[in-house]
């Protein structure tokens, strides 16, 4: 399972818990030691005095960028002789790498924080306009304030062209994962090195390839269906990937199980190897659903622009979310800036929710009973037991449980 | 084993264990129909895979080729965009893109690497876990979010950087000079700014990959350089980030490719400019994706046939890149550097 290429986002929650064995830890020095922080946070006053005295007082510069750079440059110098003194010269690599690893960790957590920051703080004006979210732009010219207004016909495309997105990808693109996984062979080699290539396609390849085909050859018009099928052309190596490698999660004793019972494979698959892996499933459709909801470039090409509200999306140009944010903010008017700021804000917290949502799915390893299924253990292991049959209250929840046994057996 | 079968069956003193051992019963399993049709249906998922490649292909060539046909070799060698007069390639969108990419992948990699080194070996235990989070979601958001950053909060902050590069650098370093003037818009818009928000969508990417790849350096390997007197840097050094090479590789010629396709930044960013142009700072750029952002409206059949063709240049691009990535870190993870 480890020889997969992943974009991060495919990853989160589907990486099983740290399944470090109990009794061997391997070895590991230890990070952070109260020494360290005091010589650390003496560096650092000390760097900031000095810099302080040569960037403001002594060298003609100006600017914060330049003075942290100089702050951050005599950081390194001061806590690099700091450890000389303490631990000896042999220390001073170790303690710089170490330093500098981390203040870059700090800077991919202080971007990130800041493009969710950012967003907020520009966008918070137009959203607390109520009409932003009840109001279409049809009626409301670029420069009208922010009382009129607003996204609620970017955010109905946007639900409808990823829901199509969604229907038309899932199914195809967890059926090529099951190919991968179940059936393998001499196929499943190039059909994984494709979908690994075609996962980091660019995103307008999908749009230009939708337009030479829907509009270009059968010569429709561009409409929120068309942009649908860009999307979906994103978002099925994206969803066969991640859940490929939810499937190969699966313990293998489990398909041995149920095949020694006397299954046949599709029986397998739709009873054993599917609800185990359920909860991978899920984090791989819903953050395929984040991604897809974000792309700009395949819908932009495809949906065509429109300020009205138009919730057919099988005729008629419709606008989405980030096609929305695309179009705004190259007018000049500074309200249009901002409701481009809003829209992305809405973005942003609908891509937040289903991230979350795809953690929390994601948080049990398959073959691990999630909470719903733990309690119903606990309550089947209170009752007496009961002769022949399961303790489930329908098919589904039989087979469920006989997985989780099956799981706990081998375990 | 080859000189027994060319000269028949072996011998019976040939010591030939395989032929003395019992041969494991043939087992036949019979398929039934729902199972077979069943397979079908999976294979066909496979293969869907196949053909949407296939027919992206097919129709980039197929609405393309009058294009090709116009421009022939010159499509390549041609920096102007007027489909119109048919004068028109790709001369300055793929190397100004290619510009652009190697802007983000200066900034990318060295974060990315130190990053996945953090999360990886210098982290505690505990904060692993979030850290990874982190760069899920900076994954996660999209390029128009860090496209509005960069214009609108990166950009007035850059301008600082990119004129003292040009005064002070820009006279031993030709690269860095903007020519023109004094302005403030001159020193807007450049792929300089493009390539450093395009870095932000690279990072994710590559730190996700090098941090996997670091992690499955061998644990005994690791101990063996601790037992031997080595600090935690000394390490990484040695055996963890050897062990990564080919994953690293592999990462970079990713973000390679993501940063070539990367449209919606790009395209808000740069201000569009039909010549190849080597200086960062200039307000000049371009790339493939956002010259098709750019130009997709005007749409003559001249015009949309030659964004096709671009396309298609972008596509083939990119699909090789990312493949051969795919074999380095398939190559690098299945442990070859290092006998275990």
């Amino acid at each position: 399972m480890s020889t997969e290429i992943l974009e991060p986002e495919l990853r989160s929650g589907l990486e099983p818990p740290d399944l470090e064995p109990p009794h061997e830890v391997p070895f590991r020095p230890r990070t952070l030691t109260g020494e360290s922080v005091f010589l650390l946070l003496g560096s650092a006053a000390a760097a900031f005095a000095v810099s302080w005295l040569t960037y403001e007082r002594i060298l003609p510069f100006t600017g914060a960028f330049g003075f942290w750079l100089v702050w951050y440059a005599l950081l390194l110098v001061f806590y690099g002789a700091a450890v000389v003194v303490v631990h000896g010269r042999r220390a001073v690599s170790d303690h710089l790498t170490g330093l500098f690893a981390a203040s870059v960790g700090l800077l991919i957590l202080a971007v990130v924080l800041e493009q969710i920051g950012y967003v907020l703080l520009r966008g918070a004006a137009a959203l607390v306009h109520l009409n932003f979210f009840t109001q279409n732009m049809g009626s409301t010219g670029p420069a009208d304030p922010l009382t009129s207004g607003g996204v609620l016909h970017a955010m109905v495309g946007s639900v409808e062209q990823v829901g199509i997105a969604t229907v038309l990808a899932v199914p195809l693109g967890v059926l090529a994962a099951l190919f991968m996984a179940e059936i393998g062979g001499p196929m499943a080699r190039p059909v994984r090195a494709l979908v690994e290539a075609m996962t980091s396609l660019p995103e307008i390849i999908a749009g230009l390839f939708i337009y030479a085909l829907f509009i270009l050859t059968f010569g429709l018009r561009q409409n929120g269906f068309a942009a649908g099928l860009a999307l979906t052309v994103m978002m099925i190596p994206y969803v066969a990937r991640a859940s490929e490698v939810m499937l190969r999660l699966v313990p293998n004793s489990l398909r041995e199980a149920a095949y020694a019972l006397g299954s046949s494979q599709w029986r397998v698959v739709w009873s054993v190897v599917l609800p185990t892996a359920r909860s991978g499933l899920t984090t791989a459709v819903v953050l395929g659903i984040a991604r897809a909801i974000g792309e700009t470039a395949p819908v932009l090409l495809t949906s065509g622009f429109s300020s009205f509200m138009n919730a057919n999306p099988f005729s008629g140009w419709q606008t989405s979310l980030p096609l929305f944010v695309y179009e705004s903010v190259r007018e000049p008017e500074p309200a249009m800036i901002q409701r481009a700021f809003g829209a992305a804000l809405v973005l942003m917290c609908l891509i937040l929710v289903l991230f979350t949502i795809a953690r929390v799915a994601g948080g049990t390893a398959p073959g691990e009973p999630t909470r719903r299924q733990r309690r119903r253990m606990a309550r089947d292991l209170a009752r007496p037991a009961r002769i022949g049959g399961g303790p489930g209250d329908g098919p589904d929840g039989e087979l469920d449980d006989g997985s989780q046994e099956a799981e706990h057996a081998t375990a | 084993m080859a000189e027994i079968t060319a000269s028949g069956p072996p011998p019976a003193a040939a010591p030939d264990p395989a032929g003395d051992e019992d041969t494991p019963r043939a087992i036949f399993t019979p398929v039934d129909r729902a199972d077979r049709a069943f397979r079908i249906l999976l294979r066909s998922g496979g293969l869907a895979v196949f053909a949407i490649t296939g027919l992206i292909a097919f129709f980039l060539v197929y609405q393309a080729h009058s294009a090709f046909a116009k421009a022939g070799w010159s499509f390549l060698s041609t920096s102007a965009f007027i489909p119109q007069q048919g004068h028109f390639g790709i001369a300055a969108a793929l190397p100004d893109g290619v510009v652009i990419a190697l802007i983000a992948l200066a900034v990318a990699v060295p974060t990315a690497i130190t990053a996945a080194v953090f999360i990886s070996e210098f982290a505690p235990v505990r904060l692993r876990r979030p850290l990874i989070a982190v760069i899920d979601l900076m994954a996660a958001i999209p390029s128009i979010v860090y496209a509005l950053w960069g214009v609108f909060f990166l950009q007035p902050r850059v301008v600082g950087l990119a004129r003292w590069a040009s005064d002070h650098l820009g006279g031993a370093i030709p690269p860095l000079k903007v020519r023109g003037g004094e302005e403030q818009s001159l020193f807007t818009s450049s792929p300089f700014l493009a390539g450093l928000v395009v870095s932000l969508m690279v990072v994710p990417i590559a730190t996700s990959i090098c941090r996997e790849v670091y992690s499955q350096a061998p644990v005994g390997e690791r101990e063996a350089a601790y037992a031997l007197g080595s600090s935690r840097w000394g390490m990484v050094r040695t055996v963890v980030l050897p062990y990564g090479r080919g994953g690293t590789v592999g990462a970079i010629m990713l973000g390679f490719g993501r940063a070539m396709g990367e449209t919606i930044a790009v395209s808000l960013i740069i201000s569009p400019g039909y010549f190849f142009t080597w200086r960062i700072f200039e307000h000049n750029g371009l790339s493939i994706p956002a010259l098709i952002a750019l130009r997709y409206q005007e749409s003559t059949p001249e015009i949309l046939s030659a964004l096709m063709a671009a396309g298609l240049v972008l596509f083939t691009v990119t699909l090789a890149v990312n493949a051969a990535a795919g074999v380095v870190v398939a190559r690098s993870r299945s442990g070859q550097q290092t006998a275990d």
